[in-house]
């Protein structure tokens, strides 16, 4: 069965190229606008790899990567983050809330993928 | 999905961005914001550029990156808000908006205010920052490439808190060649001790292969800083030498099912807003759908009407219910392309500010009923009219403060823009507390430009509706603002063009009222059915104003003009439709025939001669343009109940042509009832 991503960005766009770009590499990839959505979906369907964005409305990056590595059942489950230059210290917040991996926006959807399956199970 | 797709979402996404962007930035400039106004502006530019980015827009990135930077320290509160920030703010997201219309069309937008804009923004930025940002230099790697690396390796705790495996690092480096690996356990503690979140285990691995160091470095990417990591090169000759014996390696499973209460959570009970993007194409295809249900709906009931009611006696109620459904899908579907004109009228108050700056003039602008939803497609084109009636009422319509009060007005005038729905119609109103229509000037250019003839008497409403005749302005001075004579004439043009109407009420010293009425959906319409000759035509209702069958003594021939009916005191030109079509074996006596009279802009209004009345009913618009070419005094073609193609009747573009073979317009007394 195909791995499935939870793509977490207010940014349509955004959330479009994560998921264009990884179900061309065979991914099952399902969409949250923000933390607090992300959330929610993630209770009726599980993620094998979660990618957020950091900054967001209602709930953000780093808050959602505390609340799921709060949550026994989201403990292991590898998160990367979408950053971008101007998020040096944002980083380093998301990183010691929990994130497995970053990537700096724009990314190169060869290197989103080869990111994706590095930290994937 | 492809890569338009994406692009072509980028781009409406970008523009919905700027347009919040906007709205943050006029809050931000009457003092209206809060703390979540900051930051949803820097989202917003933070997202454009995010996607920019993805799309090589360097341009675009570049500028949106300056002003992400500027609103950082905003946001931060290590710079305040003013005047001076907000306009340069304003003036980077108008140019990121000509840079994504440019990027849209495909065209390359000259350089410009660019550069200056990009220095201002920066330096902004600089004078709380101190500095400016230096460029993050990007790290040269030396392409350092032997037979293999020896990679010693220790975890720290955190790895494992951000759910990094080392048995998933080991599977990267497999990728790259032959792994074999040395566990060293002496760190391990008695089980009795073992803390099931700690780490203990630390391993040596041997990569074999000619690998670029950097690609090993990749592997750690994301755990160098919780690890204590050596990568040595090995020398050709001893590769995998200095490593003992292989050891499987089952990775130490961390455990992660310590029991956390799940508190965090609990906020998600919160309602999350639902909504799904769906493709205008989509819709347009359901849109077209339930028009063709429409149709067939038709069909079915006049099918039914010619059996006898008992001989299924369910089947006219099923068809009504079948009726009523219908309309309620139809609605139900119409009002998925619908959208509340917020999105054009929050553009507005900031062109009211700068411009009431520009021209020295105190204006208030009060916006009323922006949630109004109107189609999708009317709500894209109302910008431009609406921007020349308010640039107008402006420039033409509010004094200066100074002549205000010397005229017993407050100095600060007055502009209302608003927007309410009557029944199938969306009115948009734009009135002012300025000097009004100057009647005299009106007539006076009217005649110097030979609009009118020099002995016509007009009424007021009738002079005020020649402002829109093409090529008119009276603006003592020709303004930058108001531009010259491009005018009144493009408006009205452009809101036909939607179907709809604009009419202008002013008294002289107090102020104008402008009227635009538009269809709610351009979709679907109400329909007239009427027949001449063999044919069934359709006549909009909304240009419908009554219809009769004239007593022959009304009915007045003019040598060479056709002929006029005289209708309570007034005349109104005819147009015998099978005339202006050349349908055969029609009523060809007006008397003998219905004379439907429909209100148009530009001639008043226009008796449209038919032989019969069938009835109303929704039809469907289907294009002729796209399958066959634009023909003058025909919108469009339905599908009747019976099957029968009938043409939609333009009105607009049949009084062009009336008032091409009949020169008469402007003077005839009924045209000025066509404004109220």
């Amino acid at each position: 069965m195909a791995k499935s991503v939870l793509t977490v960005d207010d940014s349509r766009t955004m959330r479009e190229m994560v998921a264009f770009t990884l179900r061309q590499a065979g991914y099952d990839v399902f969409e949250a606008e923000h933390g607090q959505a992300a959330i929610a979906v993630l209770k009726t369907k599980p993620a094998d790899v979660i990618i957020t964005d950091l900054n967001m409305p209602v709930m953000d990056g780093v808050a959602l990567i505390r609340a799921l590595r709060a949550d026994p059942k989201h403990r292991s489950v590898p998160i990367v983050m979408l950053t971008t230059e101007s998020d040096a210290n944002k980083k380093a917040e998301g990183k010691s809330a929990g994130a497995t991996g970053w990537l700096v926006k724009p990314f190169d959807p060869e290197r989103l993928i080869d990111v994706v399956k590095r930290i994937s199970p | 999905m492809n890569f338009d797709h994406l692009r072509a979402t980028y781009f409406e996404e970008s523009a919905e961005l700027l347009e919040s962007a906007y709205e943050q930035l006029a809050a931000l400039a009457e003092g209206r914001a809060d703390a979540e106004t900051v930051h949803a502006l820097f989202r917003a530019i933070h997202s454009v550029k995010g996607g920019g980015g993805a799309f090589g827009f360097d341009r675009l990135v570049a500028l949106a990156h300056v002003m992400e930077t500027l609103l950082d320290l905003l946001r931060d509160g290590a710079l305040e808000f003013n005047a001076g920030l907000i306009t340069l703010l304003l003036r980077g997201t108008d140019l990121l908006a000509d840079m994504l219309s440019a990027e849209r069309a495909g065209e390359v937008l000259p350089e410009g205010e660019e550069a200056e804009l990009a220095a201002a923004l920066a330096q902004a930025a600089a004078v709380s920052a101190g500095t400016a940002h230096a460029p993050v230099a990007v790290g040269q790697v030396a392409a350092e490439t032997v037979s293999g690396w020896l990679i010693r390796f220790r975890p720290h705790p955190a790895m494992f808190r951000n759910a990094n495996e080392p048995l998933l690092l080991v599977r990267e480096l497999r990728r790259l060649g032959a792994v074999s690996a040395v566990a060293d356990l002496s760190g391990l503690p008695a089980l009795s001790q073992l803390e099931p979140e700690d780490a203990y285990v630390a391993w040596s691995f041997t990569l074999e292969g000619p690998v670029p160091r950097a690609k090993v470095e990749e592997v750690f990417e994301f755990v160098i800083d919780d690890c204590d990591l050596a990568i040595e090169p090995i020398a050709a000759d001893d590769a995998a030498s200095d490593v003992d014996a292989d050891v499987s390696i089952e990775g130490p499973q961390v455990a992660v099912a310590a029991a956390v209460p799940p508190g965090a959570m609990s906020r998600s009970e919160a309602p999350v807003v639902q909504s799904v993007r769906v493709d205008v194409g989509k819709v347009d295809r359901l849109v077209n759908l339930v028009g063709e249900l429409v149709i067939n709906q038709a069909m079915l009931v006049q099918l039914g009407s010619q059996l006898p009611p008992d001989l299924c006696p369910g089947l006219i109620g099923g068809l009504e219910t079948l009726s009523q459904h219908l309309r309620e899908l139809q609605e139900g579907v119409m009002a998925i392309r619908t959208q509340p004109v917020r999105s054009v009228f929050a553009r507005m108050p900031r062109l009211v500010r700068e411009l009431s700056a520009q021209l020295g003039k105190e204006v208030r602008l009060v916006i009323t009923g922006e949630a109004t939803e109107i189609d999708k497609t009317v709500v894209e084109q109302l910008a431009d009219p609406l921007i020349h009636l308010l640039r107008n009422a402006l420039d033409h319509g509010i004094e200066p403060p100074d002549v205000r009060e010397a005229a017993g007005k407050p100095r600060q005038g007055t502009v209302h823009l608003s927007a309410e729905q009557r029944s199938s119609r969306i009115v948009i109103e734009i009135s002012d507390d300025g000097r009004g229509i100057d009647r005299s000037r009106v007539l006076t250019r009217a005649r110097e430009r030979g609009l009118i003839a020099p002995d016509a008497v007009l009424s007021d409403a009738e002079t005020d509706e020649l402002i829109f005749l093409p090529s008119f302005s009276t603006a003592a001075t020709v303004s930058a603002v108001s531009g010259r004579g491009v005018g009144m004439d493009v408006v009205r043009r452009n809101i036909n063009a939607l179907g709809g109407r604009i009419a202008v009420e002013s008294r002289f010293g107090s102020g104008s009222r402008f009227l635009l009425s538009l269809p709610l959906t351009l979709a679907v319409m109400d329909g007239l059915v009427v027949t001449v000759g063999a044919e069934a035509l359709i006549l909009p209702i909304s240009a419908i104003v009554e219809s009769l069958r004239p007593p022959a003594a009304d009915i007045h021939a003019l040598p060479g003009r056709g002929a006029v009916l005289s209708i309570r005191g007034g005349y109104v030109p005819l147009l015998p439709l099978h005339e202006r079509l050349g349908i055969p074996g029609a009523v060809n006596d007006p008397a003998r025939a219905i004379v439907v009279i429909v209100e148009t802009d530009h001639v008043g209004r226009l008796g449209l001669v038919v032989d019969d009345l069938v009835g109303q009913q929704q039809v469907v618009v289907k294009s002729l343009e796209t399958n066959y070419g634009p023909i003058d005094g025909i919108g469009g073609a339905t599908i009747l109940g019976n099957g029968r193609v009938a043409l939609i009747m333009d009105i607009p573009g049949l009084a062009a042509g009336a008032s091409a073979t009949s020169p008469a317009p402007q003077a005839a007394p009924q045209s000025a009832a066509a404004l109220h």
